[in-house]
């Protein structure tokens, strides 16, 4: 069952077209990634799906169902652009964007103490945002995204300006919403973080849907054959005949091949040459080079 | 003297003797001081400076008495003459001419004095079951009238300004894009005006309360000085006119309907309040991150309650003139020109004609302003010109 399904999406702000026909769903329970360089019409997209905007084509199901006003409570969005309230306190903060979205005072505190007891900042709660620290803040700006228990979690740049230690912290909290049944929707425009985290991934380029599938799929697709051989001692004289070197260190060497059966007898004709090999990999391109391969390098940044 | 104001010294050549100063005695000015040295005009213009005198004051041949309308002086300086000194002399040279002329028509202060007279108005409505307008009721009305204006003119800037900033606070902070998430950008404006306007009336109904505390407190902690303050100003007016006058006024507040007048006042106050306030709130949304930027668009907003405070100043004076009837249903100007007018009692039609048309302008106005706040609030980073304000209210989603 998709929680949201995206079909050809239009929008156009003045003469600049943000999004152009982009189409594509999203499964309950999956991590899904939303790519593209800045620019690219991420943000225009979110907020289509955040209500914040209308399209000016195309339709967006949520849970089946044309999306309406009963939706943004189903919803959790951190902006790109995050802001709280500075002279407010936490608790007051947190309880008010919580009762923004539906929620009872009871609930809303039931779920304040929660939440601030998970993180181990109960101290914080009468504090006034502006006397915590950017790394804090960003702590009190995620439990207020997911505050209300959202089905679909739409983070947009989640890890810009966090130190490691928040990043993993916040990182283990998605992974947990996750396994706990929220889907979610992860924007960004580092493609590392992507691998690492999604399953399923759209790639938007100049507000075009260029790429679209499971990340394993999709590096399977586009490998190239590429294989890291380690050895010991030399290879033989004449080797470079057989295949295209790419890279060459002391004691390892990349090589594009044609094939896996050509990996077979490159690798046979390695062994039977006298060469110890201690390694023998294949190298799939990483999302950061595919993207730069099908958008040929450009971004509008 | 105060700092900064000459004495001057002047001196004054009259060879003919037009001012009669021997016989009706010598010019007198707090401001300048005039001496009457010997000699001719062209000696005295290459020896003044030396002599000390600022000026020299030249009288030409001419006559003087009762039929001359006219009278010619002539000034000789090295430097411009001030406007003050040319009034002290002129003043102390028409002075000089209304003795002159006094005596020559055989007048005296006494005899001036009893071409006076003090007229007393009696102000009667022609519909005998009504009550009489006294004069001291026009007074009484023009400043309940002016507090009132007054009031509203401030409601409108501050709280105005309140959901301006407020709009603002919440774009620079980048948190209304989670609020937008959750409800709608008008939902958001609305909210916002109606909290501030609660904000308004709770701030008001305190005053309201607190005020006259504070002034019987005040009344009690002085009751002793003020009484003798109050024989002290009761024995200064020997006729005990303006006691008669205040004893009118005191009366006079009480013939005023209230319960009518407040109910008018608040329809007013919320209904100016409101219409100004979604103005606001979109030029808060339209502004940049800093203040600056949006100064234009805010002295577009401010204008015309600045022009309206005008009208209603008049308004008080005059308050059936047409302009103070035309400005009284202008939308933009009838929050502050009407309450300004209500005390003396227009007629019902117009206050009803102006309340209607004012509701009209409020539902008109936030719904514009709703148009340019859902848009203006996601806008970052630019300068938002006049042209693109007016371009965001007719566009779509």
């Amino acid at each position: 069952m998709n929680v949201l399904e995206l079909q050809n999406i239009r929008k156009v702000y003045q003469k600049h077209v943000a999004c152009d026909n982009i189409s594509f769903n999203i499964e309950k329970g999956k991590v899904f990634g939303l790519l593209g360089p800045n620019g690219a019409g991420k943000t225009s997209l979110i907020r289509i799906i955040t209500t914040i905007t209308k399209a000016d084509q195309g339709l967006v199901l949520f849970n089946g169902q044309p999306l309406n006003t009963t939706h943004p409570s189903l919803i959790g969005y951190m902006p790109e652009e995050r802001g709280l309230y500075k002279k407010m306190k936490v608790g007051e903060q947190i309880t008010y964007l919580a009762r923004l979205k539906g929620f009872s005072k009871h609930e809303a505190l039931k779920q304040l103490d929660y939440w601030l007891d998970r993180f181990d900042i109960g101290s914080w709660r009468h504090k006034r945002i502006e006397e915590l620290s950017k790394g804090m803040q960003q702590k009190i700006q995620f439990i207020s995204t997911v505050i209300h228990n959202p089905d679909l979690l739409i983070l947009d740049e989640p890890f810009s300006g966090l130190d490691p230690i928040n990043t993993n912290l916040i990182r283990e909290e998605i992974d947990n919403l996750n396994k706990n049944g929220t889907t979610i929707l992860f924007s960004t425009h580092r493609m590392e973080q992507v691998e690492q985290i999604c399953e399923n991934i759209v790639l938007i380029n100049k507000g075009k849907n260029v790429l679209e599938g499971a990340v394993d799929q999709i590096k399977n697709d586009f490998k190239e054959h590429i294989y890291k051989i380690d050895f010991n001692g030399t290879l033989p004289e004449n080797f470079e005949e057989h295949v295209t070197l790419v890279e060459a260190q002391t004691n390892s060497i990349k090589v594009q091949l044609i094939d896996v059966a050509h990996a077979n007898k490159f690798l046979n004709y390695l062994l039977s040459n006298g060469t110890f090999i201690t390694g023998f990999n294949e190298i799939l391109p990483t999302l950061n080079e595919i993207f730069i391969k099908i958008v040929g390098g450009v971004s509008d940044e | 003297m105060s700092s900064g104001v000459e004495h001057k010294k002047i001196a004054l050549l009259d060879p003919s003797d037009a001012l009669q100063i021997k016989e009706k005695g010598r010019l007198r000015d707090a401001m300048v001081s005039f001496s009457y040295p010997d000699g001719s005009l062209d000696t005295l213009k290459k020896t003044f400076k030396k002599a000390g005198y600022k000026a020299i004051l030249y009288i030409p041949q001419q006559s003087l008495d009762s039929a001359t309308n006219t009278f010619n002086v002539h000034y000789y300086s090295d430097e411009d003459i001030s406007i003050t000194t040319q009034e002290a002399i002129k003043k102390a040279i028409k002075a000089q001419a209304r003795k002159i002329k006094m005596a020559e028509l055989g007048l005296n202060e006494v005899y001036l004095k009893r071409l006076n007279t003090t007229v007393a108005l009696q102000a009667k409505n022609t519909d005998s079951s009504k009550k009489d307008t006294s004069s001291s009721r026009v007074y009484v009305a023009t400043a309940l009238g002016a507090i009132m204006m007054f009031l509203i003119y401030m409601v409108i800037f501050i709280y105005g300004n309140m959901v301006m900033r407020s709009v603002m606070e919440e774009k620079t902070n980048r948190i209304v894009e989670v609020l937008i998430s959750s409800v709608r950008p008008f939902q958001l404006m609305l909210g916002k005006i109606v909290g501030v306007g609660a904000v308004g009336l709770t701030q008001f109904a305190i005053w309201a309360a607190v005020f006259p505390l504070l002034y019987l407190g005040v009344g009690l902690a002085f009751s002793g000085k003020l009484k003798a303050l109050q024989q002290l100003t009761t024995t200064s007016t020997s006729n005990g006119k303006d006691l008669e006058d205040l004893m009118f006024i005191i009366q006079e507040l009480q013939n005023f309907n209230y319960g009518y007048i407040v109910f008018i006042f608040l329809v007013f106050f919320i209904g100016g309040y409101i219409l100004y306030a979604s103005l606001f709130a979109a030029v808060g949304a339209a502004m940049g991150d800093d203040w600056g930027e949006g100064q234009s668009l805010t002295l577009i907003v401010a204008i015309p309650v600045i022009i309206a405070f005008y009208i209603g100043i008049a308004a008080v004076e005059n308050p059936t003139s047409t302009m103070a009837v035309w400005a009284s249903i202008f939308p933009f100007f009838s929050p502050i020109v009407m309450p300004a007018r209500i005390v003396f009692d227009p007629p019902i039609a117009q206050i009803i004609l102006s309340i209607v048309v004012l509701m009209l302008s409020c539902l008109f106005c936030i719904w514009l302003s709703g148009r340019i706040y859902r848009i203006g609030i996601l806008m970052y980073g630019k300068k938002t010109t006049l042209r693109e304000f007016v371009q965001w209210m007719f566009r779509k989603d």
